[in-house]
């Protein structure tokens, strides 16, 4: 870098210049220095890429409706027919086998237990997967921030409240919160006052995953906040007489967002990994709608004859959370390279 | 030490008070649809809608909503299932525990063997290709839906591979009790386990080598090093120990959430029946009086777990266990 000497009379423009880079500046400027990360990054825009051109890739390559069970059709790979759902040939000859993978445009992937195209379904499932992992993480780190920050910064009544029952809920199996949840909300769905949310709505999954993780951020944003609120720059903004509204956005606000950031891709593939266990336990994303959960379970009954159903969104659904952890790890060490996370489920 | 542990029984019993609370909320006061249907199941006649009401007393105030509840969990233990008619929850429970405690304890014995000794291996080739290479598998194994890879080792072991003298051995999806047959309860769990226990040991072996080559910067391991201890030495009495601390405690959060719920997927997938399956199979038929069971008695393990290893975890170490 060039050093631009302070004493010379510089017009005010260059100014600019002689200020360091920001944090955030600096944080982006490391992100983009390692190469894992970008590439991740890219590979992740390149799958919600894909998945938004579900609709497109369903009515102009796959052709047929990837909601509308299939079961007599027939289609034509290099030009012998051939039946969507063929008889077996072996034993009574009385069950059906769906196609298997053509590997052209029409069933690329075959078809599922009800003559639907496996492909098509995958990217419409990775919509769902991707959109409830995105709203629930953007729940769960807006509910923890808040949760955290007020937490730590009022301290008193309302922080012996707030951590008891963040306590209380950390100590709650996770699985066993988001059943309970979703056991009372599977049938009716949720109404509270006006209101109501249908048991079908992805709101639900999004708001279950949400919850149950606030917690894992709330606690480290509280500890955080407590150690900020008793550091000097604070005690300096006290003294010089600034509103505590102003010393929360000032102060506080910018080193919480840090860490929500350096929490937001790890969060997320916690979440694409729940969701999927939610959907796979029928709990989560409801039919007709997918996810890449809930075609994992399509595929339980033909794991056997046809593997591929269970095992492509599953692959999907390993590498989206590689590249969030690749991610993860990049946006760690450029944003706050001494944060302490724990990779994983629960 | 003593004033330690009698601190965290009070806290201990006032979580498992907080958690019982908000389970109760959740079964009897979502706003949405009226609980005596929800327990009545589905096809419920509106006599036995208003036998529900009256036994579990909706007409009468919250609190003592709770305590008819708690009394019927834990003291009377006459809980009964309205999808199966007049099947006892609580002894069910009960009865499915052994087949879920098989289950963790074998992949926790597998994930502590592999976690330590990956982690251990990585921080000797600190650098090298084979640390980057286990890291990057045990990132793959963290990253794994384990329902999914268990469906992938039901494929292999079941299906496609299993004429081969490979996986001839492997007996039919199931459980048998240990006491029936020890050399059958063990060949069905080996896939079982293993499926459990390979996410966890892509998450040891990941905070193993963290927490390692942090110490390896400490003063004391300078030392150790100055005195002209063997790397081995250096690596087992001194750095290690201090790492374990932190796996302990991590592994008595774990093993305590498994065994209350986490196995869930597993079980399912091979089809062991557990608290887990026991659990699907309660979702599938939206049978609550199940749920409400195994929600409270799984919580209040993984609650005691957590108790148990901060006391073990205080009497380990002499910077908390002089703390307090």
């Amino acid at each position: 870098m060039t050093i631009v000497s302070n004493t010379s009379a510089a017009p005010a423009g260059k100014d600019k210049r002689n200020k360091p880079k920001g944090p955030w500046r600096t944080a982006l400027s490391r992100l983009l220095r390692d190469k894992l990360a970008v590439a991740s990054f890219l590979f992740l825009a390149s799958i919600i890429l894909s998945t938004a051109s579900a609709t497109y890739y369903a009515d102009h390559i796959s052709q047929t409706d990837p909601f509308q069970s299939n079961l007599d059709g027939h289609i034509e790979i290099s030009g012998e027919p051939a039946e969507i759902m063929a008889a077996d040939s072996e034993g009574l000859g009385l069950g059906v086998t769906p196609i298997g993978p053509t590997w052209t445009g029409q069933y690329l992937l075959g078809a599922d237990a009800q003559g639907r195209d496996v492909a098509a379904r995958l990217l419409y499932g990775g919509q769902n997967s991707l959109i409830v992992a995105f709203s629930s993480t953007a729940l769960c780190l807006l509910l923890a921030g808040v949760v955290g920050t007020v937490s730590g910064f009022l301290g008193g009544i309302v922080d012996t409240i707030l951590s008891r029952l963040l306590d209380i809920i950390w100590a709650f199996p996770i699985y066993l919160l988001a059943i309970s949840l979703s056991i009372v909300l599977i049938s009716k769905g949720l109404q509270i006052g006006p209101f109501h949310i249908p048991s079908n709505s992805l709101l639900l999954p999004i708001t279950i995953i949400g919850v149950v993780y606030v917690p894992y951020v709330a606690r480290p944003i509280r500890g955080q906040v407590l150690t900020l609120a008793k550091s000097d720059f604070v005690l300096a903004s006290v003294c010089l007489g600034m509103p505590t509204a102003r010393i929360l956005v000032r102060d506080i606000l910018p080193n919480v967002v840090t860490t929500l950031i350096v929490f937001a891709p790890i969060m997320m593939s916690l979440s694409i990994l729940t969701e999927s266990s939610l959907s796979f336990l029928s709990i989560g994303v409801q039919p007709p709608a997918a996810s890449w959960g809930t075609i994992i379970q399509d595929g339980q009954g033909l794991l056997y004859t046809r593997p591929l159903v269970a095992i492509a969104p599953g692959l999907a659904i390993i590498i989206t959370v590689l590249c969030l952890n690749f991610l993860g790890d990049g946006v760690k060490e450029a944003f706050d390279p001494k944060a302490k996370l724990r990779v994983g489920k629960d | 030490m003593l004033l330690a542990v009698v601190r965290r029984a009070f806290d201990m019993v006032f979580v498992m008070f907080g958690i019982s609370v908000i389970a109760f909320l959740i079964f009897f006061a979502t706003p949405g649809s009226d609980p005596s249907a929800r327990i009545a199941g589905r096809n419920a006649t509106p006599e036995m809608l208003a036998q529900v009401r009256a036994s579990f007393g909706f007409d009468r105030p919250l609190y003592v909503q709770y305590g008819r509840l708690m009394q019927r969990l834990f003291i009377a233990r006459d809980l009964t299932s309205f999808v199966n008619r007049g099947q006892k929850v609580v002894p069910a429970v009960l009865q499915a525990t052994p087949v879920t405690l098989s289950l963790v304890f074998g992949a926790a014995v597998i994930w502590l063997t592999a976690g330590i000794g990956l982690g251990i291996v990585a921080t000797i080739f600190r650098g090298t290709v084979i640390d980057k290479g286990l890291m990057l598998l045990a990132l793959c194994g963290v990253s794994m839906p384990v329902f999914w890879f268990g469906s992938v080792m039901n494929l292999i072991t079941q299906s496609r591979f299993h004429d081969t003298w490979l996986f001839s051995w492997v007996p039919g999806l199931g459980y048998t009790s240990f006491f029936e047959s020890p050399s059958l309860w063990f060949k069905t769990l080996v896939v079982p386990w293993f499926t459990l226990s390979v996410l966890f040991i892509g998450l040891y072996a990941r905070v193993l080598r963290a927490s390692l080559s942090e110490n390896y910067q400490e003063d004391y391991v300078r030392t150790a090093r100055a005195k002209g201890l063997s790397e081995s030495r250096i690596m087992l009495r001194h750095a290690l120990r201090t790492s374990l601390i932190t796996l302990l405690s991590m592994f008595g959060l774990d093993f305590g959430a498994l065994v209350g719920g986490g196995a869930i997927l597993t079980e399912v997938v091979f089809n062991l029946p557990g608290i887990g399956r026991l659990t699907y199979q309660a979702l599938q038929n939206l049978d609550l009086p199940f749920i409400m069971a195994t929600v409270m008695y799984s919580t209040f393990f993984v609650v005691l777990a957590n108790a148990l290893v901060d006391v073990a975890h205080a009497w380990l170490d002499p910077r908390v266990r002089d703390a307090r």
